[in-house]
């Protein structure tokens, strides 16, 4: 049995410890917003916060999750507000929209580090993250939108 | 004359210990497996010396060590030491930037099967402020770099010996499906490292 903490809910799975997070997360615990794509941390698809950090959850081990704080899209905000999601409605980003949630999340890693980023740190940032439409000059664009709205969030408290 | 008997006998003893003890030391001075401070003995030898860092050279610039060590700052990837698809950079720290660090992907162990990430619980490259390049570097260039302090983390004699079994030099020997080998062992190349630092860390002639 191993515990870990997924959108700050406490689960114990039973399964076998080498299963990857993202079996446990979509097929265990029903949180299907994590996307499948390629399995081998390529694409960039898979992408959650393990501890903050943006993690592939197609080759992360259960066991490298045990009694760890993870969080999927669906926990990324209370009311789906985050900058980021903020962002990427605002200027129509997705097109397909199946790279997103890795997308977003790897964004929200971005813009928690960097508030103010430039092109060149959204490339290096985002380098990772497949998007087989080709949505990434809107990628880029809402990225500096939510930079703009979390700066705006954060003068206003 | 008991005393007489008697004092042979102490000396004897003596003798005994004295000779077990230098045969233990000059067993260790000569075992690869001894503790650092007894291979720290440095006896200059530029043949030997240039001898063992050919086959040191043919290891560092080899794919499973030089692709960590580049000469920009984006690792290298494959035996043709191509630049890593997705451009990750090295960040301050070695360990990538933002969504890119290098243990998003890199695992603490290798993941199963071909084209998957190789792992290691301390995945990195050199930190920015002391970049340890090996790709481009001539023989001569290289083994200046290793033995200078402020090319090489600040490491001395007895930290460069030590670095010979460090976690992710080791993982150059355990590289995951798929990936080939530095090309020799790495006893062949701890005994050649050692070897070229203790007769004296010559480099090879040229530029």
């Amino acid at each position: 049995m191993t515990s870990i903490t997924v959108n700050g809910k406490q689960h114990q799975i039973d399964a076998d410890p080498n299963m990857p997070l993202l079996w446990v997360i979509r097929d265990i615990i029903g949180l299907t917003g994590t996307k499948y794509g390629c399995g081998v941390a390529q694409c960039g698809a898979c992408v959650v916060h393990l501890n903050g950090d943006a993690v592939r959850s197609c080759v992360t081990k259960l066991s490298r999750a045990a009694g760890q704080q993870v969080i999927t899209i669906e926990g990324l905000s209370a009311n789906n507000d985050h900058p980021a999601q903020q962002a990427w409605n605002e200027e129509n980003v997705p097109q397909c929209g199946y790279c997103h949630s890795g997308q977003i999340m790897s964004a929200a890693v971005l813009l928690r580090e960097n508030p103010n980023p430039s092109d060149a740190d959204i490339d290096s940032a985002m380098a990772g993250n497949i998007c087989r439409c080709g949505t990434y000059l809107r990628i880029r664009k809402a990225i500096h939108l939510a930079a703009e709205l979390q700066r705006k969030e954060g003068a206003s408290k | 004359m008991k005393n007489q008997i008697k004092f042979p006998v102490k000396a004897l003893a003596a003798i005994g210990v004295l000779l077990t003890m230098v045969g233990i030391m000059a067993f260790a001075l000569h075992n690869d497996n001894a503790p650092v401070s007894k291979q720290l003995v440095v006896k200059k030898d530029s043949i030997a010396s240039v001898k063992a860092f050919k086959q040191v050279y043919t290891v560092l610039m080899s794919a499973r060590c030089m692709n960590c060590h580049p000469s920009g700052d984006i690792p290298l990837q494959g035996e043709d030491s191509h630049l890593h698809t997705m451009l990750p950079k090295r960040g301050v720290d070695g360990k990538g930037v933002y969504a890119m660090k290098c243990s998003n992907c890199h695992q603490p162990a290798n993941t199963p099967g071909l084209h998957t990430p190789p792992g290691n619980p301390n995945w990195h490259l050199p930190p920015a402020d002391m970049k340890m390049i090996f790709q481009g570097r001539t023989p001569h260039q290289l083994a200046k770099q290793l033995v200078d302090p402020n090319q090489n983390g600040h490491k001395d004699l007895k930290k460069l010996i030590e670095h010979a079994d460090d976690g992710l030099v080791l993982a150059g020997w355990n590289p995951g499906e798929g990936r080939k080998l530095p090309p020799i062992s790495h006893a062949a190349f701890k005994k050649a490292w050692i070897t070229w630092l203790t007769t004296g860390a010559y480099a090879p002639n040229g530029k």
